[in-house]
């Protein structure tokens, strides 16, 4: 099979459906002629043509209001905002009217929309390039949420998220781009070229949205984990010698409790890591859910690892990052009890 | 004045990179001359050596030079008195020498050290002072623009007869919040100059591919605003124009457009491959339009400066630049416990 960047894999997702299905159109800042800051849109325009790839100005709402309008009518936008962090003037067009245009009209409307924004630190981004802000989008009714972790992954979430019927907040953990990064700054990055997860299939396939994948089986405790963190827990887990049951929950809304369900049930112990900020962070709603479903099973409480509640720092940034000693700590905590 | 000015530009020459100074540029005496000089220079050196820390990767993470457009921020900041504010995005370290902010906690902000002026919070784009009434470096596009609408509301408010300086670019010009302020600004006829430093590109995406109206000088005109067009690259024209502005805004007339006309010559930032324009295009620029180059010339003809004095100008520079890049390379880092602090007054 061959092997691809996670760019390359989110490029050939938005190549496969603008191939099967017209309705797909793909635009945003510097999405069309330049191909994408990321390159994520590289060849598209080329190859389809300026009225299905192009350049926006600078207006995130503009691009996500216009996009919830063509959704209605029937169009599958796929927009990029170039960083997550520049996604708040389009958060009002992605709540008040792409998540809720299917009530409001008794789904006469529909918004099958696609926002595909580049997330997390790690790459010195300082606070306005580096925020993780998946819970103001779990937060919503009317959207769903998905944070995919490998090349693999990143093309069949895509390729579903773009079937979807509704609106899809699609956030792409920016520093596994080129490869699978274990909060090890200081050691040089594995590329996709050489990880098996960087293999992606040709042509179409999906991966259905609310799917977890376990990333490591274990029973000594079950880690949460999505995007970066994922491979920050791996790196813990080979560190402390614990043998932790790794899930890769790929899409936070719809959720796939089932999984997490059947691992906490067997290992009776839960640590939940994500690199965004703690306090109202997904991590709090993942807790509560775990409690409810396994209270009975537990046998240590449940701890998070998350950022700590400060802006992103810029110089600081190792400092905040939940790297793999973070996590190593939360894991032995979790097996003293 | 404004009205004939757009008029006499009528025809927008974005696509003809030749863009000639107007020729009846007022003239600058020595004295202007040699100070416009000395503060583009610094600029220029400054940006250079930053560039240059870039690449040994004592500066990290995005960092976006100024070269190019030093004549629009020095020749504004000619036309202002004490406590006139300035804000600005993220190409900011031009405004903040400009605005006499130390080249020194400018460079350790860059490289992240503890004697930034942001402490190593803020990074490249986001740096403060309020001894200097400079409001930020921002780095979310566009963003500034309301926040110097609110300043010049609150000068209108105290009186005080401030003027507040809002630059942003003409990607930036592009974003829905500028007109909501532009209207609130005409309304409320708030003493704001609005500066759209139109150097062609935002990032990759040249003016004409983002934007329906080309001639920024009439961004405000449904509101009422006047604007003009004006040779950014040219210093004495930068003032004139900057006075005619800030003196619209101080009687209390409302808001003024000026739109720089102007040119990046490096990347948008320093990880920029520059492959959306020509290389001949940035050399012309560099070549027949250079700010400091027009200065210097003058400076060498008309006021038979020698080569030797220019170059102990320029060695001063130099000095100030050195010491700059030296502190911010041996400052040592934030205190671990700078994590936490100023986020909000309390600590938690
Ligand atoms: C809200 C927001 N959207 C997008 C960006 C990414 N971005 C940073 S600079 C830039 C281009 C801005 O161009 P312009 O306003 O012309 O300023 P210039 O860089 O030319 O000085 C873009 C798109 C951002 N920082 N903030
Ligand atoms: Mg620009």
């Amino acid at each position: 099979m061959p092997r691809k960047t996670m760019i390359e894999a989110i490029r050939d997702g938005m190549d496969v459906m603008m191939e099967r299905d017209d309705n797909v159109v793909v635009f945003g800042e510097d999405v069309g002629f330049f191909g994408g800051v990321f390159r994520a849109t590289q060849g598209l325009q080329a190859k389809y043509g300026k009225s299905r790839c192009f350049d926006t100005p600078i207006s995130e709402l503009g691009i996500v209001g216009t996009a919830v309008g063509m959704a209605a009518y029937g169009l599958r936008p796929c927009v990029e905002i170039q960083f997550a962090d520049y996604m708040y003037p389009a958060y009002d067009q992605i709540v008040s009217e792409a998540a809720r245009l299917r009530y409001r009209s008794n789904g006469q409307f529909t918004c099958p929309l696609v926002v595909r924004m580049p997330t997390g630190g790690g790459i010195f981004g300082g606070q306005t390039h580096s925020q993780s802000p998946e819970a103001l989008f779990t937060h919503v009714a009317g959207l769903k949420t998905v944070m995919p972790s490998n090349p693999s992954d990143a093309k069949g979430l895509l390729i579903a998220a773009i079937e979807d019927p509704d609106p899809v907040i699609f956030l792409e953990p920016k520093r596994l781009y080129n490869g699978p990064f274990d909060g090890h700054h200081d050691r040089p990055v594995t590329p996709w070229s050489k990880h098996e997860l960087g293999e992606v299939a040709d042509g179409h396939y999906a991966i259905p949205l609310g799917k977890a994948a376990i990333r490591r089986a274990g029973t000594a405790v079950t880690v949460l984990a999505y995007g970066t963190m994922v491979y920050v827990a791996e790196a813990a887990a080979a560190e402390t010698g614990i043998d932790a049951e790794i899930i890769d929950l790929r899409s936070l809304v719809p959720l796939d409790l089932e999984t997490i369900e059947a691992s906490v049930r067997k290992t009776g112990r839960c640590v939940i890591v994500h690199e965004a900020t703690l306090t109202s962070g997904f991590g709090g709603e993942l807790s509560a859910l775990v409690q409810e479903a396994c209270f009975y099973h537990l046998e240590a409480p449940i701890t998070r690892v998350a950022g700590w509640d400060t802006p992103y720092p810029h110089a600081q940034e190792w400092d905040y990052f939940p790297g793999p000693a973070r996590v190593g700590e939360a894991l032995l905590r979790a097996m003293e009890q | 004045m404004a009205v004939a000015a757009r008029k006499a530009n009528k025809s927008t020459p974005i696509k003809n990179p030749a863009r000639k100074a107007v020729p009846n540029s007022p003239q600058f005496d020595k004295d202007q001359d040699l100070a416009a000089y000395r503060e583009m220079l610094l600029i220029r050196r400054f940006e250079e050596k930053s560039g240059q820390m870039y690449g040994m990767g004592l500066i990290g993470g995005f960092c976006h030079l100024y070269i190019g457009q030093e004549a629009v921020v020095v020749g504004m900041q000619l036309t202002t008195q004490p406590g006139d504010e300035v804000i600005t995005g993220y190409r900011d370290h031009g405004h903040m020498l400009a605005c006499g902010m130390e080249a020194k906690g400018v460079m350790a902000e860059l490289t992240g050290r503890r004697g930034g002026l942001s402490k190593g919070k803020g990074g490249s784009m986001h740096m403060f002072s309020k001894e200097k009434n400079f409001y930020g470096g921002h780095g979310i596009v566009g963003a500034q623009v309301s926040l110097g609408t609110g300043i010049a509301f609150a000068n209108r408010y105290r009186q005080n007869g401030n003027v507040c300086l809002t630059y942003f670019g003409d990607g930036a010009a592009n974003q829905g919040q500028v007109y909501e302020s532009f209207n609130m600004a005409q309304l409320w006829k708030l003493p704001v100059v609005y500066i759209i430093e139109n150097n062609r590109y935002a990032m990759g995406t040249s003016v004409n591919r983002a934007s329906a109206q080309t001639d920024f000088s009439k961004r405000g005109v449904s509101f009422g605003i006047p604007g003009e067009q004006v040779d950014g690259m040219d210093i004495r024209a930068v003032y004139a124009a900057g006075q005619r502005a800030v003196e619209h805004a101080r009687s209390g007339k409302g808001p003024y457009i000026l739109e720089m006309q102007t040119y990046r010559y490096r990347g948008h930032s320093m990880s920029d491959p520059a492959k959306y324009r020509t290389k001949d295009e940035v050399t012309r620029m560099r070549e027949e339009h250079d700010p400091i180059e027009q200065v210097r010339r003058r400076l060498l003809e008309s006021w038979k400066l020698s080569e030797d004095e220019l170059k102990a100008i320029d060695s001063k520079v130099r000095e100030i630049v050195n010491e700059a890049a030296e502190f911010a390379t041996h400052d040592p880092e934030p205190d671990p416990s700078e994590l936490y602090t100023d986020i909000l007054l309390e600590a938690h």
